[in-house]
Order: C-alpha cells, then sequence, then structure tokens
C-alpha cells in the first residue's frame, strides 16, 4: 500500500486536472498579459476566466473583488495594513489568540508600532465570546481580522455574525480563511465581510497563488505598487498559469463540496472514533459540534507529537503536530496553550486533515497501527505505568524543570 | 521534519535501555516544561567501585530526546561516577553524530539528568542553574535568556556587541531583528537608548576567567586561548605571536611580522601580559623568545 498522505491542512497534492489546464500557460500562452500579440491574447481571457471561477465558490458579488496575490500570509498583511493605512486615525486591532503566525506575527509586530491589539481569548473548546467582541468594537478599531476556520483543530469561527456586527460598529473586518474555502459553502455577498484571504495550495492549487477578496466600495490601500495589474490594488505582472490552476481547482472544490460535507466527513468521523474508542486517554480538541468536516485533532496523553510522528511516518502515513519540538519553538501549539490544554496532552496531540483523494482503506490502515504506536511510546514515558497513567502524574513524576 | 541523523533514528526506533532499573539506586529527573521534554534517569551503582552497572530512562519527549537518553545510557553504563560527571551535552550530540541546533537542548537535558543521579546516590541536592529560552540564533544555537544575560552583565548595546560575546547572530543573520528586539528590551528596562549605530563597546576576550589553581596542561591551552582572541587585532597591524614555551608561570612567544622589531614590541607584550593575568587570574610573566637561550644556559651552569 502506497503512503497515506492526512496533513491536508498543511497543504494539498495539486489535482491532475488543474496542472493540465496550467500546463498550455507555460509552453504557449507565456506572453506577458498586458502585451498585444499572439502570445498573450489568451492569457487575459484565462484570467478573467479563472476570476470567475474563484467568484463562483466564495459567492461574491463581482468578479473584480478578486485580487490575486502570492499567497495567504500576502493577503493578511495587505488586508490588515491597508485597514492601518487607510484609517490612520485608527490605533486599534481585533484579532484572537488562535489565529495562524500570518496574522499574529504582523500584529505583533504592529503592537510595537504603537497599536493596540485586543487578542480575544478562547475556551476550552476553542470558542470565541460573542459579548466580549462586542465590547471591544468602537470606532477606535481599525480593522477585526478572525480566522474562518482553525488550522489545527478546525473549530469554525461565526465569522458572518462578527462581521454583521463590526458593520453595525463602523468597523472594517477581514477573515482568514485559508482553511474554510473549499471545505465548507460560503456565501460572501450575503454578509458584511470586507475582505477575505484564501490560499490556492490548500485547496488542490499550486503553492504560490493566493486570493484577497476585496468588498467593492471598501477602503482600501495596496501593499505593492507599481504597475497596473489587478486594477493597481497589486502591482506584478500576473502569475498566469497559477491564477489559471486557481481558477480551475475553485471549480473542482465547489463541485466537490457536498463530497467534502459527507465522504470526507465520514472518513474523518471513523478516524476519530476509532481511535478514541481503541486508545485510553487521547481526546478530541476544539469545537466538536461545530469543524471544518475534514479535521480531527486529537490529544494523547503522556507522550509527546514529535516522536508519535516520526512511528506514523515510519508507517507510510503523513500527518502533523502541536508539539513545540516540531516547529522549532519551545512553546506548544499557541492553539493548545489558548484552549488550556495540558502540557501533558498539548505536546502531545496529532493533527489528521482529509482531503477527496483519501479512502476508506486508509483510514482502517491508520486505526491498525496507531494503537501500537501509542502503546510503544507510554513504554518509555515516565508518566505511564503499565496500563495507566501513573497515580497523581503531575505529582509522582515532577522533574526539576530547567 | 527535521534532518536527523542516522544514529538519532536508530536510537529512537530502537532505544537501548528504556524504562526504568529494578533495584536501582540514583535517580534524576529533570525537564522542561515549556518544551514538553521530561527524563527520568534511573542507575544501579556498584557501591565499592562506584561504577555505574546499568542504567535505564523514562522520556517524555520528541525524537531526539528519546535518543539522547538512549544513547547517554550506553555511555555511562561501565563507567565510573567521576567519569560519568565529564560526559558533557556535546559529548552525547557527538555520539548521535550531530544534532539540529533547535535540539541541542535534549543533550544538555541528558547531562543533567546524569548530574541529578549522580547527585541523589551520593545524598547531595543537584541545582539547576540553566534557564532556557526561546532560540534566537540558530546557527550557533543562542537562546534568548543566554543574550538577555549577556547583555546585562557586559553592558553589551548592539548587535555586533551580542555576536562578540555570544557567537549569536555571528552566521547567516536572520536573527539580527530578534537580537535588536532584546537589545531595545534590556536597554529600556535600564533606561537607556538602543542605537542601532552605536558604537560597539571595546573587544571582550572570548575566554573567560577562572578560578581553581591550573595544571601546566590548562595553563597552556590557556595561554594558546588568549593569544587567539588577541591574534585579529595583531594581524590587523600586519604582526602576530607565536607561544614558544611555557615554563611555569612565564610563556615565551615570538612576536612575528611587523611586530617583529616593532618599536611598539615591548609595549604589545606588556599589553598581552595584562591580558594573560585578567584571563587566568594567576601571575604570567611573558618574556620574548630570544630570552630563552640566556634561561637554559642558566639552568646548564646550576
Amino acid at each position: 500500500m502506497t503512503d497515506i498522505y492526512l496533513d491536508n491542512n498543511a497543504t494539498t497534492r495539486v489535482d491532475p486536472a488543474v496542472v493540465d489546464v496550467m500546463i498550455p500557460y507555460f509552453l504557449e500562452q507565456y506572453g506577458n498579459p498586458s502585451s498585444i500579440h499572439k502570445f498573450a491574447d489568451g492569457v487575459a481571457r484565462g484570467l478573467k476566466h479563472a476570476r470567475q471561477q474563484v467568484q463562483a465558490l466564495i459567492g461574491c458579488e463581482h468578479d473584480s473583488e478578486i485580487i490575486f496575490t502570492s499567497c495567504g500570509t500576502e493577503s493578511n498583511s495587505t488586508a490588515i495594513l491597508s485597514a492601518i493605512k487607510a484609517q490612520p486615525n485608527k490605533k486599534e486591532i481585533i484579532t484572537t489568540t488562535v489565529e495562524h503566525p500570518a496574522i499574529l506575527s504582523l500584529c505583533d509586530y504592529l503592537e510595537k508600532e504603537g497599536y493596540t491589539i485586543h487578542r480575544m481569548p478562547v475556551d476550552k473548546a476553542g470558542r470565541l465570546n460573542l459579548n466580549a467582541y462586542k465590547s471591544l468594537l468602537s470606532d477606535q478599531v481599525a480593522i477585526a481580522s478572525v480566522m474562518w476556520a482553525n488550522n489545527e483543530t478546525g473549530t469554525i469561527f461565526p465569522v458572518a455574525e462578527m462581521a454583521a456586527m463590526a458593520n453595525a460598529a463602523g468597523v472594517m473586518f477581514h477573515t482568514d480563511a485559508v482553511q474554510a474555502v473549499g471545505k465548507i459553502p460560503m456565501l460572501l455577498q450575503d454578509t458584511k465581510i470586507d475582505m477575505l484571504s484564501l490560499s490556492g495550495h490548500k485547496l488542490h492549487a499550486p503553492k504560490g497563488i493566493g486570493v484577497l477578496y476585496l468588498r467593492r466600495g471598501t477602503r482600501y490601500r495596496p501593499l505593492l505598487r507599481g504597475g497596473h495589474q489587478e486594477r493597481g490594488r497589486r502591482a506584478g505582472t500576473e502569475n498566469s498559469a497559477s491564477i489559471v490552476g486557481l481558477g480551475k481547482a475553485c471549480e473542482l472544490a465547489l463541485e466537490y463540496i457536498e463530497y467534502e460535507n459527507t465522504k470526507v466527513k465520514a472518513m474523518r468521523d471513523r478516524l476519530e472514533r476509532g481511535i478514541t474508542e481503541q486508545i485510553p486517554h487521547c481526546f478530541v480538541t476544539g469545537d466538536l459540534n461545530n469543524r471544518l468536516p475534514n479535521t480531527t485533532d486529537i490529544a494523547f496523553e503522556y507522550i509527546e507529537g514529535e516522536s508519535i510522528l516520526m512511528l506514523l511516518n515510519k508507517a507510510g502515513i503523513a500527518a502533523s503536530s502541536g508539539s513545540a519540538c516540531t516547529s522549532g519553538s519551545l512553546e506548544p501549539s499557541h492553539v493548545m496553550r489558548a484552549m488550556d490544554i495540558p502540557y501533558t496532552a498539548a505536546h502531545g496531540t496529532i493533527r489528521f486533515s482529509f482531503s477527496r483523494y483519501n479512502s476508506m482503506a486508509e483510514v482502517d490502515k491508520v486505526l491498525k497501527v496507531m494503537p501500537g504506536i501509542v502503546a510503544t511510546l507510554r513504554k518509555l514515558s515516565p508518566y505511564w505505568d503499565g496500563n495507566g497513567p501513573v497515580v497523581d502524574p503531575e505529582k509522582a513524576f515532577a522533574p526539576a524543570y530547567a | 521534519m527535521w534532518d536527523y541523523s542516522d544514529k538519532v533514528k536508530e536510537h529512537f526506533f530502537n532505544p537501548k535501555n528504556a524504562g526504568a532499573v529494578v533495584d536501582a539506586n540514583a535517580t534524576g529527573e529533570v525537564g522542561s516544561i515549556s518544551c514538553g521534554d521530561a527524563l527520568r534517569l534511573t542507575l544501579k551503582v556498584d557501591d565499592d567501585s562506584e561504577i555505574i552497572l546499568e542504567a535505564g530512562f523514562q522520556t517524555f519527549g520528541c525524537g531526539s530526546a528519546i535518543a539522547s537518553s538512549s544513547v547517554l545510557t550506553e555511555i555511562i553504563k561501565g563507567m565510573t561516577l567521576d567519569e560519568a560527571l565529564k560526559v558533557t551535552n556535546q559529548d552525547i550530540a557527538d555520539q548521535l553524530e550531530g544534532l539540529p541546533p533547535e535540539k541541542m537542548h535534549c543533550s544538555v537535558m541528558g547531562r543533567e539528568a546524569l548530574q541529578a543521579a549522580i547527585a541523589n546516590y551520593r545524598g547531595e541536592e543537584w541545582k539547576d542553574d540553566h534557564e532556557e529560552g526561546a532560540l534566537i540564533c540558530k546557527c550557533f544555537a543562542i537562546d534568548a535568556v543566554m543574550i538577555e544575560e549577556m547583555v546585562w552583565a557586559n553592558k553589551l548595546r548592539t548587535v555586533e556587541d551580542v555576536t562578540n560575546f555570544t557567537k549569536a547572530g555571528g552566521g547567516c543573520a536572520a536573527c539580527h531583528e530578534d537580537i535588536e528586539a532584546i537589545l531595545e528590551k534590556v536597554l529600556t528596562e535600564k533606561g537607556e537608548k538602543f542605537d542601532p549605530n552605536a558604537a560597539p563597546i571595546e573587544q571582550p576576550a572570548k575566554v573567560t576567567a577562572i578560578k581553581t589553581p591550573l595544571t601546566n596542561l590548562q595553563r597552556i591551552k590557556k595561554i594558546e586561548q588568549v593569544l587567539e582572541s588577541l591574534r585579529p587585532s595583531l594581524m590587523a597591524d600586519g604582526g602576530d605571536v607565536e607561544l614558544v614555551e611555557v615554563i611555569g608561570n612565564t610563556a615565551y612567544v615570538n612576536m612575528t611580522g611587523a611586530c617583529n622589531g616593532c618599536q611598539m614590541a615591548a609595549m604589545t607584550i606588556a599589553g598581552i601580559q595584562q591580558r594573560l593575568m585578567e584571563v587566568m587570574g594567576e601571575f604570567i610573566k611573558v618574556v620574548p623568545a630570544t630570552e630563552m637561550s640566556k634561561l637554559v644556559s642558566i639552568e646548564a651552569v646550576s
């Protein structure tokens, strides 16, 4: 059996149909879309078509609200920096403690520049308190930026409701939707969301292409100035092959959205149930009733995530972990800490994220090896004694901490 | 994924001496709560010879933590406690054919557990004096706590200072922004202002003072180190210095290049002597090697 890829929230395989539509833009229609000759005369049409395909997936009103960027991070930076540049008198930003570093690092930086950052906490299930959010909204706030779905747990935030609240308070609203687009249906024209970021490689398009959705009429200042590309809102020669590829990927995502929410969800559910039934002392993190259909994040107590990943990898299974050691930082994932997951569990979280390329047979294979992997590592753990954790683990093993 | 050596993988996938030693008479427990590493080392020590007969580990941690624990038990089995105390974290990392800089703390944890276990056997209390911060410089594995302490202790003001004292930032330079942030923080706490264009403070000797009496070998090594640290400034003037012999507390040196015959040679030698005494904490006399023949002839006569 070939290797099993369950790390689709990290990145995805490019769909072969996407590759097919891209090839001509490397070999034939490679002209600069701005040129007037036959090497370029199909490119503008290709870009326009792609724009409409993206528009259809996210359900926005106009295709001109789509700005192609290089990635999700660029879209996020553009959105937040645009909001503060366009409203220089507003010195506050609202976000959450569980955002992607693409938002959090930028906010940390802006804090040093004198901005006040409100990082909303989450509860143990990863949920926000909307009353607290409401009390933060004021005419001092330049932008509220809240992710649509969390990359680690898959927990979905009520962004449509939050955008409406922001709008009522006269505050711009941005959502980092790189994990949500293509996995759950959305209709932006019915919301008050002003800006949205998406990333191609999370939905079977290539890496290096992203989109910033910018609601018509939203005050905007470009990040990159230069040529007239993207109507002057994002200068730089268009990545035409990738844009066309992203268009195709969006078309396919729309086609498969029901499959994602039925078949893919069924695989996720079966894996999750199988693991939690077979393996003692593990639990699923996040808001179980309000999650992406493809994601499960399971905390295995008393063992460490990187070790689990290494043994999974040896068994031909790819997943990811919120453990400190996989990222090179010393802290376990900020998302786990925000949810107040104890550290003996936070370091042992494994995220399995599915796509339409996975199968039930793969789920069964993972279920077969997972109990053995956990048992092997627990045998090495000072917190584990035979068939269960040592009595009162925190006290029984209390090392001198460095 | 990390670029682990085959040796790390070998020890991770097939750990040696996993589990607690049944009738252990020494236990060391250490860990780093933020990093999620914890290690319990159990030893069976022969009471007469103080030889480690058996060693076992229980580790909560990542691949390199488990591999470091495993290789540690292999290294120390058969050693006396005194020998084991000389095992450094570098020895552990070397046995594993290297660790990524982010993972060097795993080898540190191994060494600490060993020291804790030996202290436990001897009825002493082991004190951990090592605090760990976020990794700043990936080239030389220097963390934030270390940089902060050096900035405080040595009144550092610029990134260049930090590099001179800690090596941090001396490689790829990608961490300079982070180092500036630390400087800004510490200097603000001290009521000063960070100025990126401030002149670097005086070049430090890259060796630190030692307090215990030196053996001849240690003295020679230390003198070499100090000369090494002074060499760049001599070479900047087109000269160099070479250690020829050390007899007792007298160091015989050859001044070469532009230093040779330079009128400043005497002053330079005085400067070297001053520096040596500061670092070594004992009286050192620096004499040009040309004087050595006189000494030999005197000895021959007597």
